[in-house]
């Protein structure tokens, strides 16, 4: 690579990284309504499951199903990750895997912490 | 200006995929080729993630562990409609709220790279009202909560005592990112509007502001799925 830029390469430069930027970036407006629109039913369909009473694996289910198609349509087109770079998307998206971990032991430990009250406490 | 060094610093677009992530971590060079007053917000929001699941996981390590009932959540948090009780309604409608909010906060952005100033303003703006009555409603609940129904964050009358520690201290860290948000917001409507931006020659901060506020709304998706819906 050539780091010596003269004034003109970098003017051209600009102008191309401008239009790179203007073109990632310039969507129509249509595709926010949509998301925008899909974001809403989701969350009368999350709001449906608590109003209707849906109980057991089954409301587990709809509402972290519910909530994780929100999260990634927020993400990915409102946040615009859809059209970063793959070094980027890994470099935000990747580190919050690791609370997986954390809420995996949090919640054994939980258990754990519910069965000694018990054991202890109860009468 | 920041968009002057991204090209002469090597940045190879060909490469797409893993490939490119490698060229783009190992090539002596800036990893991202984005401004990077937005790479820096991608991280400061990436280190709130933490801090918020931090939280969320908390909650759900005293949820799991009290021997004493929590309270109905739906319950709590329902508002009376004429004879009826509609359950959960004000959560319900904050959420509606916080989500149109991020719909014109993104056409705002839109907006702001067809430097088109007075619909992006506007649209901040709206945006930024959106955020307020979020706010207000919340100091609602909290009001009603402390108020009448007695609520403290070292005790509840309505079930076990770790409920009113995890809502205050949750939907208190989200509230105040929202009001924060609010003000940043405006700052940002009113440079735009005095064209700021169109003498700096770019609109890069209205995306930037447009991330804050699009986390803010993403991590209400899921408070309300933990905290209200569990």
């Amino acid at each position: 690579m050539n780091d010596v830029a003269t004034t003109p390469n970098e003017l051209a430069g600009a102008t191309a990284s401008a239009d790179k930027a203007e073109h990632s970036t310039q969507h129509p407006i249509r595709i926010y309504l949509w998301i925008w629109l899909l974001l809403f039913v989701f969350s009368t369909f999350s709001y449906m499951v608590d109003y209707f009473k849906v109980q057991g694996m089954l409301r587990w289910t709809l509402i972290i199903t519910f909530m994780l198609l929100k999260a990634g349509f927020i993400v990915a087109i409102f946040m615009h990750m859809a059209w970063e770079r793959l070094a980027l998307k890994l470099a935000i998206l990747l580190p919050p895997l690791c609370l997986l971990i954390l809420v995996g032991l949090m919640a054994a430990e939980g258990d754990y912490t519910f069965l000694m009250r018990l054991a202890s406490f109860a009468h | 200006m920041d968009d002057l060094v991204i090209d002469t610093k090597g940045h190879t677009p060909s490469l797409e995929g893993l490939r490119g992530a490698a060229a783009d971590w190992a090539k002596d060079k800036e990893a991202f080729p984005v401004p990077w007053g937005k790479v820096m917000m991608w991280i400061f929001l990436l280190s709130d993630t933490f801090v918020f699941s931090c939280f969320l996981t908390s909650y759900m390590n005293v949820r799991i562990s009290t021997t004493v009932p929590w309270p109905n959540v739906s319950d709590t948090f329902s508002l009376n409609v004429g004879h009826s009780r509609i359950p959960l309604l004000l959560i319900a409608i904050m959420t509606m709220i916080l989500i149109t909010s991020s719909g014109t906060m993104a056409m705002a952005v839109n907006y702001g790279y067809r430097r088109h100033r007075a619909n992006t303003t506007a649209l901040m703006l709206i945006t930024a009202a959106f955020g307020a009555c979020f706010v207000g409603m919340q100091s609602f609940e909290w009001s009603k909560l402390i108020i009448e129904e007695g609520v403290r964050p070292w005790g509840s009358p309505l079930g076990a005592p770790q409920f009113g520690a995890s809502f205050f201290m949750i939907t208190g860290f989200h509230g105040l990112h929202v009001s924060v948000g609010v003000i940043y917001l405006v700052v940002v409507a009113m440079r735009v509007w005095t064209g700021f931006y169109d003498r700096k020659g770019s609109y890069e901060t209205v995306e930037i502001a447009g991330l804050y506020w699009h986390f803010v709304d993403l991590v209400w998706v899921f408070i309300f799925a933990f905290f209200y819906l569990w």
